[in-house]
């Protein structure tokens, strides 16, 4: 059976090696300040009590007031799994964060989903731009405040108030 | 781009393009692409009106259906060779219709085709996006006429679960003139079959002398 790492012992453990990076812990998540994320990610793939060689999951949540990146980590040598999150783009700010392509391959077509959906800049990512979506393609459409523009409602254009039968994200019509 | 400094993982030659290695060769594409996807979805804001084939009362009297009309309407409803265009779940559904169980092949439609040039009828099998909408066009004009469309599930009819999506066509007949819609999520093999023989139905009408079978 896969063991899961508690919140608090994980950020004990990161904080012995990468100091001042997590930010809270609860459950079985860890919350890292956006801006250590390649720092803790290395030390946790390539140090020899984490190994945790495999990414399982990246992917985002919109939370009105901010955004969260949410990782799933698995050490197939250790069998053991952990999840880290990060807090970006408070008060809906440009939201970025460092890229972990460099660390997991696997993580290339994940960013590149998380970007054109839920518009969160990965840098550093080698090929970073829309992966599903075209290109040309208004706004991010998992974003809360995102309001469909449909053909057949063809009187409301973007960056007007918003559309009259399905309401903008605040309940307005 | 601001940030560390890019690192190519996938070892194409580095610092060609100040915006990476892969996105010099493939960004170029992607904006060609996406022009035509936006030009697309800005243009065919109406549906195309159902081509119908109802011949008036008065126009009833002075058509003279002929032999010729007979013959040529049998050899076509008789042969209506598939193109083979599956784009989602419906698309198992119509390859179920084409297998041993239900047998096109009892219609003269066992030949799927792989190439627009030899096919009579494009069957629109499953949710049709926007970003798919444009090749599906392009194989739709380079069918020879005469042609038929069938519209096959809920989503190539109206957009069906995906209606006022941001990515999927609210009905496939924003992109081509359709001749039969089959309803369902996604329809049996049978009712397939039951909107091919209506299509049979309508190939046996045409004439000659009136509109040509599938012109917009």
């Amino acid at each position: 059976m896969t063991t899961v790492w508690s919140g608090s012992a994980l950020a004990e453990a990161i904080e012995a090696f990468a100091p001042d990076s997590v930010e809270s812990s609860g459950g079985s998540d860890v919350w890292l300040k956006p801006e250590s994320i390649s720092t803790v990610c290395e030390g946790l793939k390539n140090r020899s009590e984490f190994r945790f060689d495999m990414l399982s999951s990246l992917t985002a949540v919109d939370y009105i007031d901010h955004f969260e990146v949410v990782y799933h980590l698995t050490s197939l040598p250790m069998n053991s799994s952990a999840v880290l999150k990060s807090r970006v783009g408070l008060g809906r700010s440009e939201a970025s964060i460092a890229s972990v392509v460099p660390i997991w391959r696997g993580a290339d077509y994940q960013e590149r989903e998380v970007w054109d959906l839920m518009g969160i800049r990965f840098d550093g990512h080698p090929n970073h731009k829309r992966i599903m979506l075209w290109e040309g393609f208004p706004g991010h459409p998992l974003r809360k405040d995102y309001v469909t523009y449909d053909q057949s409602i063809a009187s409301v254009a973007p960056g007007s108030a918003g559309n009259p039968e399905i309401g903008n994200a605040d309940g307005n019509a | 781009m601001t940030g560390p400094k890019l690192i190519d993982p996938y070892g194409t030659p580095a610092g060609a393009d100040p915006r990476g290695a892969l996105q010099s060769i493939t960004l170029d594409l992607d904006r060609t692409e996406g022009a035509a996807v936006n030009r697309m979805k800005s243009t065919h804001l109406e549906p195309f009106p159902d081509p119908v084939l109802e011949v008036p009362d008065e126009l009833r009297r002075s058509v003279i259906v002929s032999s010729v009309d007979y013959l040529l309407n049998w050899a076509r409803k008789s042969s209506v060779f598939p193109l083979q265009s599956g784009l989602a779940c419906c698309s198992f559904e119509m390859i179920s219709a084409a297998m041993a169980r239900f047998d096109l092949a009892r219609f003269g439609m066992e030949a799927l085709r792989a190439s627009p040039r030899q096919a009579d009828l494009l069957i629109v099998a499953g949710t049709l996006t926007w970003k798919m909408a444009v090749p599906l066009r392009r194989l739709y004009d380079q069918m020879a006429e005469p042609r038929w469309v069938i519209s096959m599930g809920v989503c190539a009819t109206s957009g069906g679960p995906y209606y006022q999506s941001y990515s999927v066509v609210p009905g496939v007949n924003h992109i081509m003139p359709v001749d039969v819609y089959v309803p369902g999520c996604p329809p049996r093999p049978d009712a397939l079959l039951y909107g091919i023989m209506q299509l049979h139905d309508k190939i046996r009408r045409y004439s000659l002398s009136g509109q040509a079978a599938g012109q917009e």
